[in-house]
């Protein structure tokens, strides 16, 4: 999916340290987000995602270490950096008592826009974000997935080369979450470059290129989704059967290659441990060569939630979250 | 759908005073949006007007004028001294919205959103003293010193007002909620603008009391309208320094506390950006 455009890094991080008082929020964080590719900061709540971000955006000042952002050092030319990033924080960040135009108009100026540009943008981008007929609204009257949507908006008005979202969808139903997931992958095809935190592992799953893994303020792993579900152990093959009653026989049949394995019987289903496609294709032979007509065979890999649990020996504590938080604010609240 | 990633726009970022305008821009929006934010302002101000100059304008005798002509000046020194609090809590508010964290991260001077504030709370007061003004007018308060002093008095206010705002600017980027700042201020505004001469005169305060509040920066300024309104008589004799040359030490102050609570609220502005 990723563009021919892989010249170089887009988003360094470089030994980043941010100390509040004596509490290490981010602890030597390092990783790089090549042009053109999804970084997903995964971990969960005070992991330390919100303060790399703000670092890396000049929001915050490392206590050591620095950052790179397509090409500026985050310290000696913050100015540039913030010409070339857009950021939408953890936090709603749009104003409340203005317009969704207004919002546009507002940080576009201050973007150094040209009038005309902001106009001719600010159209596309409400009609892109369906927000056209709310326009005119102060966004208090907003909901909060479109807060969300106007913030997203709002950062991209001057077509940033680079853009961090901190926790995009948090708060979001999932309906709204995989819309916000189309339109990232728009902007990702038009090439632009995502660094986006998230604690939702399915999400790092779906959109990002890379996984950045951290934990108390340390990166605890690193690599591509499949990557890091190799790392989380072994796989599993799932035998769907055409009829419950071959399950006996069946079993009988797999267990001779995989002793561990699991049925389940209302949906004619066996989950045996596997090795990888080789172990998956023995299993299928077997059972198919028995004459026990298959519905489906398939090969399970662990999920990032597995391998959450493998890499930090506790889960990510957030699945639920989309559907109670409802409320922005508190979402932007860290313990 | 338009490929907004291949073209960048023209990006020509704005100078200091180009964003100070967006945010004035930005700021009187509010302003016009919550009007419960100009209460604080107008009406309030309209009411003590009204009730200190009908509940105690009886009692009390004031040198050389009646009672209204008095309180007046006193009460516009008043609102300008507290459009520090509302500013305050304003930026505050800001803080806490998340919206200062957008605008930080633009290519823009940081200060901008100071100085955008500085200029949209004085006009946010100027507003104040309008209706103060106006409601001062209806009850029988006048400008007797014609009109080139009577500018001078607005302009000395706004002039005070605007080091008061500065003070305020440094209280909001310190402190972290709006409740915070509210105690605070109020804690101190209520005993900077009442032990002054701005509701009773001060030769009648026990002596201690009526040396602070003739030192007191808001009692020059009170005085210092009075007199170019012409709204009594000049300080007596007996009264401390400051009130023998009121206009001079009004604008003194002035310029004083801006020069010191200008750069306090830069640089606490901008230690609180760093994390
Ligand atoms: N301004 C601050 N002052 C003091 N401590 C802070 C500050 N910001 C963050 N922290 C602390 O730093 C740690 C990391 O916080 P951070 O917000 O980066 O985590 P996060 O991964 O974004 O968590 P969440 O998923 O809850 O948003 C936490 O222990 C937090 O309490
Ligand atoms: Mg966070």
């Amino acid at each position: 999916m990723n563009q021919v455009r892989m010249s170089g890094a887009a988003v360094e991080a470089i030994d980043l340290v941010k100390r509040f008082g004596d509490n290490t929020a981010v602890d030597g964080v390092s990783f790089v987000v090549p042009e053109g590719t999804v970084l997903g900061l995964l971990g969960p709540n005070g992991a330390g995602k919100t303060t790399t971000v703000r670092m890396l955006t000049t929001l915050s000042v490392p206590t050591s270490g620095t950052g790179r952002v397509a090409g500026h050092d985050i310290i000696q030319e913050p100015d540039a950096v913030r010409r070339s990033m857009g950021l939408t924080g953890q936090a709603a960040t749009v104003d409340e008592l203005l317009t969704g135009r207004e919002n546009l108009r507002l940080i576009g100026r201050l973007s150094g826009l040209s009038r005309g540009y902001i106009r001719e943008t600010s159209e596309s981008l409400l009609e892109r974000f369906d927000l056209t007929a709310a326009a005119d609204r102060m966004a208090k009257t907003y909901s909060g997935g479109m807060r969300r949507r106007l913030d997203l908006a709002v950062s991209l008005i001057a077509a940033p080369p680079v853009l961090f979202l901190d926790e995009p969808t948090t708060g979001l139903d999932p309906r709204s979450r995989t819309e916000l997931w189309e339109v990232l992958r728009g902007l990702v095809r038009d090439g632009t470059t995502l660094l986006l935190t998230t604690q939702y592992l399915e999400e790092a799953d779906h959109l990002a290129d890379d996984i950045v893994v951290i934990d108390k303020g340390r990166v605890i792993a690193a690599g591509t989704p499949t990557h890091l579900k190799d790392q989380a152990g072994a796989a599993s093959v799932v035998l769907t059967l055409t009829h419950a009653a071959d399950l006996g026989r069946a079993v009988e049949l797999i267990r001779s290659c995989s002793p561990e394995l699991h049925v389940e019987e209302a949906s004619r289903r066996i989950t045996a441990q596997a090795d990888g496609l080789a172990d998956m294709t023995r299993i299928g032979n077997l059972v198919e060569s028995s004459g026990i007509p298959v519905d489906d065979l398939g090969l399970k890999r662990p999920s990032l939630d597995d391998v959450f649990l493998h890499l930090t020996g506790h889960r990510a504590e957030s699945t639920d979250d989309a559907t109670d938080t409802a409320e922005p604010e508190t979402a932007g609240v860290s313990a | 759908m338009t490929t907004l990633q291949t073209t960048r726009p023209v990006i020509a970022p704005p100078s200091l005073p180009r964003a100070t305008v967006t945010v004035v821009w930005r700021n009187l929006i509010h302003i016009r949006r919550m009007p419960e934010m100009l209460l604080d302002v107008t009406v309030q101000s309209v009411m003590f007007v009204l009730l200190f100059a009908y509940v105690f304008g009886g009692s009390i005798e004031v040198p050389g004028t009646n009672y209204k002509e008095f309180l007046l000046p006193g009460i516009m020194v008043q609102t300008m001294v507290f459009s520090s609090a509302i500013v305050a809590m304003g930026l505050t508010n800001d803080l806490q919205k998340g919206i200062v964290d957008r605008l930080k991260s633009l290519p823009i001077s940081r200060a901008s959103v100071l100085t955008g504030r500085s200029i949209s709370s004085l006009i946010h007061s100027s507003i104040g003293v309008a209706v103060m003004g106006a409601t001062g007018l209806l009850i029988g308060w006048r400008i007797r010193n014609g009109f080139v002093d009577g500018v001078l008095a607005f302009l000395l206010l706004l002039l005070f007002g605007f080091a008061m705002i500065w003070l305020g600017i440094w209280v909001g980027s310190l402190m972290r909620t709006v409740e915070a700042v509210q105690g605070f201020m109020f804690t101190v505004m209520f005993p900077l603008t009442f032990v002054a001469n701005t509701f009773a005169p001060t030769e009648k305060m026990p002596s201690w009391l009526r040396f602070i509040a003739e030192w007191n920066p808001v009692s020059a300024l009170t005085q210092a309208c009075r007199e170019l309104w012409g709204n009594g008589l000049p300080a007596p004799a007996d009264a401390a320094w400051p009130l023998q040359h009121p206009v001079l030490v009004a604008v003194t102050w002035s310029i004083v506390l801006t020069a010191v609570f200008a750069p306090l609220a830069l640089s606490a502005f901008r230690r609180r950006s760093r994390d």
